[in-house]
C-alpha cells in the first residue's frame, strides 16, 4: 500500500525511549572550543551523524545532550575539527543495551 | 600496596573473555574489568557467531550458550530501489548438531554467559569500572589505573580488550588517530516478532536462522551494508557505513535505517514487528592497514581493540575469540621464561599474522578504500544488475539472445574501457 508506514518508531525520540540509559550527574562529552563551532564549522556534521542526536545547534551554541549517548565514538573520529573532549561515562553509566 | 595479579584483561568482549577464560584455565591469576553494568551492556554486533574459534575454546558450546539460532539460509541482496537481485545458499546440513556452521546470538545475553564460563575456572571480573590509564614504569606497562577509589591494580601482563576506539592503546602510541574512512558508523533495531511468522516468512523452522545481507541501495549506494537476521523472536535489523561518507553525504543514521525498514523487498519481512531496542556502535574497517602495533613490554592488544575484523565478511568476534586465545598461548609462553617483554609476547604478533587473520585483512587489505574512491560499484553497477536481470527475466517476445546484447550494450554505455577498467580493480581486490 502506498504511503503506510507499516513501523511506528521513526523518530528518534521514539527510537531513543526504548534504550536505557543510567546518567552520570556529569557529561563525559565537553565541546573544547564552542567558537570554533560555531565559526569554523560551516556543515555542524555532529549534528546529524551522532545516532542519538547527542548535539544540537541552538542559540549559537552546540548542546550537548550526553544522557542520550551510545559511546560509539563517531563523534571522537568524524568532528572535523578535533573538538570534542571524549571519554567513557564513569563505570556503570551511559548507555545499557539489554536485548541485542 | 595495591594487589598484583598475573594478568589483567581490560574489557569483557569476545576477546577479553576468550584471554581471561584460557589463562585462568591454565592457572593464571586473572582480573577482568569491564566498564558495563554487565559484559555485553555495552556491546553491539549483528549477530552471527561462528562456531569453529568458539569450539576451540569451549566444546560444544551451543549446548548450553545462549544462542538464538543456527543458521540455515545465507541470502545476500543486491538492492536497487524496487528491486532486488538475489543469491543465497541453505544447507540442511547446516541444521544438524554435528555440521552447524554458525548462529545468531544476543551480545547482552551471551557476553554474559561467556563471562561467568570464565568466572567458573576462577577470573576475578569487576564490573562497572572503567580503566582510566595502563600505568608504565620505565617503558613497561605494570597495571593500571581505575576509576575506583584506590583504583590502582597491577600484574606482569595487561591486555587490552577494550573494543574500537581501545583509547588505552592510543595513550600508549600505538596507534595514531582512527580516520573517519577507517570505521564504519552501524545503527541497528530488534524487533520483536513471533517465532512463528518468523518461520513462516523466512521459510525456516524452530532451530533454523537466516541471514540477509544487503547491498546498494540499502545505503542508498553509499559505500555499507545493510543486514537482517533471525533470531528465535525476534530480528535483528542494521544498516552501516563508513563515517567519512556518512558526513560527506550528511546522512542521518536513523533516517537511513527506516529507509531499509521501509524498502519495499525488506517491509513485508518485518511488517508488524515492534521495536523494542535501538543500538549504535562503529566497527573498525580499515583492515590490514589500520592494525596498530599489537605488542609491547607487559601488554597486548587484542580484537577490536587491533582492528582485527574482516568488513568484506563481517567476521569480527571469531577474530577477537582467535587473537584472545593466541594472547593467552603468548602470556603462558611468557610466564614459563618469566620475562614478559615485548621480545617474548611477540609470538602473539607473529600468530595474528600468520593466521587467517592476518591472511585474510591481508587480501583485502584494498577493498574498503577501492569501494569508497569508485561509488560506481555500489552506485551504477547494483542498479544496472537489477536492470539487467529485470530485462532477462522478463518474458516479452524478445529472443534471449537480443536480451543479452541490450544487457551487453547497457553495461558499455558506461564506456567500455572503464567498464573493463571497473571489472579488473575489482578482481583485484577480491581475488
Ligand atoms: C552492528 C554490528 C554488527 C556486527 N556484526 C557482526 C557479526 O555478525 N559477526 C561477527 O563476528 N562480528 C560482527 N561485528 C563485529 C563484532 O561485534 C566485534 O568484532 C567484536 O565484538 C569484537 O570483540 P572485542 O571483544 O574485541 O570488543 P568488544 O566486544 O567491543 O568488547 C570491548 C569491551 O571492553 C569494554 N571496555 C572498553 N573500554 C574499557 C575501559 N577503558 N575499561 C573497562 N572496560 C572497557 C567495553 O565495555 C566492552 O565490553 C559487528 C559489529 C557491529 C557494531
Ligand atoms: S563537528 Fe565539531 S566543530 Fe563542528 S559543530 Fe560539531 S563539535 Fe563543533
Ligand atoms: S559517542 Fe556516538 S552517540 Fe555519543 S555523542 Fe558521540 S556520536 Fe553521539
Amino acid at each position: 500500500m502506498e504511503g503506510d508506514e507499516i513501523m511506528t518508531k521513526a523518530t528518534i525520540e521514539e527510537k531513543q525511549y526504548l534504550v536505557r540509559f543510567k546518567a552520570d550527574k556529569e557529561s563525559h562529552l565537553k565541546i573544547t572550543d564552542q567558537s570554533i563551532c560555531l565559526e569554523n564549522c560551516p556543515d555542524k556534521p555532529c549534528t546529524y551523524f551522532c545516532p542519538g542526536e547527542v548535539y544540537k545547534f541552538e542559540g549559537n551554541r552546540i548542546q550537548v545532550g550526553y544522557e542520550g549517548c551510545h559511546e560509539c565514538g563517531s563523534c571522537r573520529i568524524g568532528c572535523p575539527q578535533n573538538n570534542i573532549e571524549w571519554k567513557y561515562p564513569k563505570g556503570g553509566h551511559g548507555v545499557i543495551f539489554q536485548l541485542a | 600496596m595495591p594487589e598484583k595479579f598475573d594478568v589483567i584483561v581490560v574489557g569483557a568482549g569476545p576477546a577479553g573473555t576468550s584471554c581471561a577464560y584460557q589463562c585462568a584455565k591454565n592457572g593464571l591469576k586473572v582480573l577482568q574489568i569491564e566498564r558495563g553494568e554487565y559484559p555485553g551492556a555495552k556491546n553491539v554486533m549483528g549477530g552471527v557467531l561462528y562456531k569453529q574459534q568458539l569450539e576451540e575454546i569451549i566444546p560444544e558450546f551451543w549446548k548450553e550458550a545462549p544462542i538464538e539460532r543456527p543458521i540455515v539460509e545465507q541470502r545476500m541482496w543486491l538492492l536497487d530501489e524496487e528491486s532486488a537481485m538475489t543469491l543465497g545458499f541453505k544447507g540442511r546440513a547446516w541444521a544438524n548438531e554435528a555440521s552447524y556452521n554458525n548462529f545468531t546470538i544476543l551480545r547482552a545475553k551471551f557476553d554474559q554467559w561467556f563471562a561467568r564460563k570464565a568466572q567458573e575456572l576462577g577470573v576475578t571480573l569487576i564490573n562497572e569500572t572503567v580503566v582510566e590509564e595502563c600505568l608504565v614504569e620505565n617503558g613497561k606497562v605494570i597495571g593500571v589505573r581505575t576509576d575506583r577509589p584506590e583504583g590502582e591494580v597491577l600484574a606482569d601482563v595487561v591486555v587490552l580488550a577494550d573494543g574500537v576506539n581501545s583509547l588505552l592503546a592510543k595513550q600508549l602510541g600505538f596507534h595514531q588517530d582512527i580516520e573517519p574512512a577507517q570505521v564504519a558508523l552501524t545503527v541497528m533495531e530488534v524487533l520483536k516478532l513471533p517465532a512463528e511468522t518468523i518461520n513462516e516468512r523466512f521459510n525456516i523452522e524452530d532451530g533454523q536462522g537466516c541471514t540477509i545481507e544487503m547491498f546498494g541501495d540499502s545505503t542508498k549506494g553509499h559505500l555499507g551494508t545493510a543486514f537482517l537476521y533471525t533470531n528465535k523472536e525476534s530480528l535483528n535489523i542494521g544498516v552501516g557505513a563508513t563515517l567519512s561518507s556518512i558526513v560527506k553525504e550528511k546522512i542521518k543514521p536513523y533516517e537511513l535505517l527506516e529507509y531499509v525498514k521501509n524498502h519495499p523487498i525488506v517491509k513485508p519481512l518485518i511488517q508488524g514487528a515492534e521495536e523494542a531496542e535501538y543500538l549504535a556502535h562503529l566497527i573498525p574497517e580499515g583492515g590490514y592497514h589500520a592494525i596498530p602495533k599489537l605488542v609491547g613490554d607487559g601488554v597486548i592488544v587484542a580484537g577490536d581493540a587491533a582492528q582485527l575484523v574482516n568488513g568484506i565478511h563481517r567476521e569480527g568476534s571469531n577474530m577477537a575469540m582467535k587473537s584472545g586465545s593466541y594472547a593467552a598461548e603468548a602470556i603462558l609462553l611468557a610466564k614459563q621464561k618469566g620475562r614478559f617483554t615485548e621480545e617474548v609476547l611477540a609470538i602473539y604478533r607473529e600468530k595474528v599474522y600468520e593466521s587467517f587473520i592476518g591472511q585474510d585483512l591481508k587480501k583485502y587489505k584494498d577493498a574498503t578504500e577501492t569501494l569508497e574512491n569508485h561509488p560506481q560499484y555500489l552506485k551504477e553497477y547494483i542498479p544496472m544488475m537489477n536492470r539487467a536481470a529485470r530485462a532477462f527475466f522478463t518474458v516479452d517476445g524478445t529472443s534471449k539472445r537480443e536480451k543479452q546484447k541490450g544487457i551487453f550494450n547497457m553495461f558499455m554505455e558506461r564506456g567500455k574501457i572503464r567498464t573493463v577498467q571497473d571489472m579488473y580493480r575489482a578482481w583485484k581486490v577480491m581475488k
